[in-house]
């Protein structure tokens, strides 16, 4: 579980201005994510290059999910969606090299942007619609009698859901990577005991499959956070049932 | 042996809180599998609905993490 600690990196002691480890690979997530887009799209030309062409699929993808999920008035919003996706996506992709850190498997980067994701939410919400936004908790499709309680209800799952939000993100990396690494404990085995020659092969086949569902979950879990900040975004546009 | 009573339970624990991964992946199972009936009868309109499937696993799927998150919990940070 030490691949998680976040280790100060010129010898000081942590404090909120130490350059750690965390601050090394977030900063080389931001770098890649510039040089993608930036040198992707610099050319220009119409019939896209290799870079262009991922630039363009990614800038394609994130827009169709927030056009077609927070519908066309959430485009506006799009900007800070597809900064949200990017971000998310390149941080994971990043901690599955061996040695790297996973920036984003810990609660303190999700809950933030989650955080950032639910106020920024809550405030357009009561921005665009006044107290109407309110309509959010009041199921008219209920019976009268049954609606303050499914209204209690309905508000405390609001405001769980930057919890769950910045949860699954944190704990889905967090788990993959403490999963290859228990794996990876299995391996030297060989040098150790007689044992060793049977589990060896199986934990490095183990180790690779992992790592194969983890590209898979790396990006699914980008993905599952950008659409719940796209839904999260209607339910603020449109509120009601 | 060795260590106290604190720790035993705070392993007890965590090997409990793991049965719950159990129930999540059922969860996931159910709402892939419904997916795929559905799709399979209509695969024209299946398409459309690949937004709803991952939604619907990643609700499923983000209990089974909180109790893995309990799981570690108990077993690092006591």
């Amino acid at each position: 579980m030490d691949q998680f600690l976040v280790k100060p990196l010129f010898g000081e002691g942590l404090s909120a201005f130490a350059v750690s480890n965390a601050t090394l690979w977030m900063a080389i997530t931001v770098l890649c994510v510039i040089v993608l887009f930036v040198l992707g799209t610099g050319k220009r030309s119409v019939i896209p290059g290799r870079l262009q062409s991922v630039a363009e699929l990614a800038y394609g993808f994130v827009y169709k999910m927030v056009e077609d999920v927070a519908g066309h008035d959430g485009v506006k919003y799009f900007p800070y969606i597809f900064t949200l996706f990017i971000f998310i996506v390149f941080s994971n992709f990043l901690g599955l090299i061996p040695g790297s850190f996973t920036t984003t498997s810990h609660i303190a980067v999700t809950a933030v942007m989650a955080v950032m994701v639910f106020l920024f939410v809550t405030i357009l919400g009561f921005v665009k619609n006044g107290a109407h936004f309110l309509g959010l908790f009041w199921v008219s499709s209920a019976p009268l009698a049954l609606r303050p309680i499914l209204a209690l209800i309905e508000l405390i799952s609001y405001f769980v859901r930057p919890v769950s939000h910045s949860i699954r993100l944190a704990g889905n990396m967090m788990a993959g990577h403490a999963v290859i690494k228990v794996f990876a404990a299995f391996a030297p085995l060989i040098l150790m005991s007689g044992i060793g020659v049977v589990v060896t092969p199986l934990s490095i086949v183990a180790i690779t499959a992992m790592y194969g569902l983890e590209i898979l979950v790396c990006f699914i879990q980008a993905y599952v956070f950008t659409i719940l900040t796209c839904v999260y975004l209607k339910d603020a546009l449109h509120p009601g049932h | 042996m060795q260590g106290d009573i604190v720790q035993m339970g705070a392993y007890i624990g965590a090997g409990l809180a793991c049965m719950g991964m159990g129930g999540s992946a059922i969860g996931v199972g159910n709402v892939a599998g419904n997916f795929l009936a559905g799709a399979l009868r209509n695969p024209s309109a299946a398409a459309g609905q690949t937004a709803t499937l991952f939604i619907g696993i990643a609700f499923a799927e983000a209990l089974g993490i909180f109790s893995f998150l309990v799981a570690l919990l108990l077993m690092f940070a006591v």
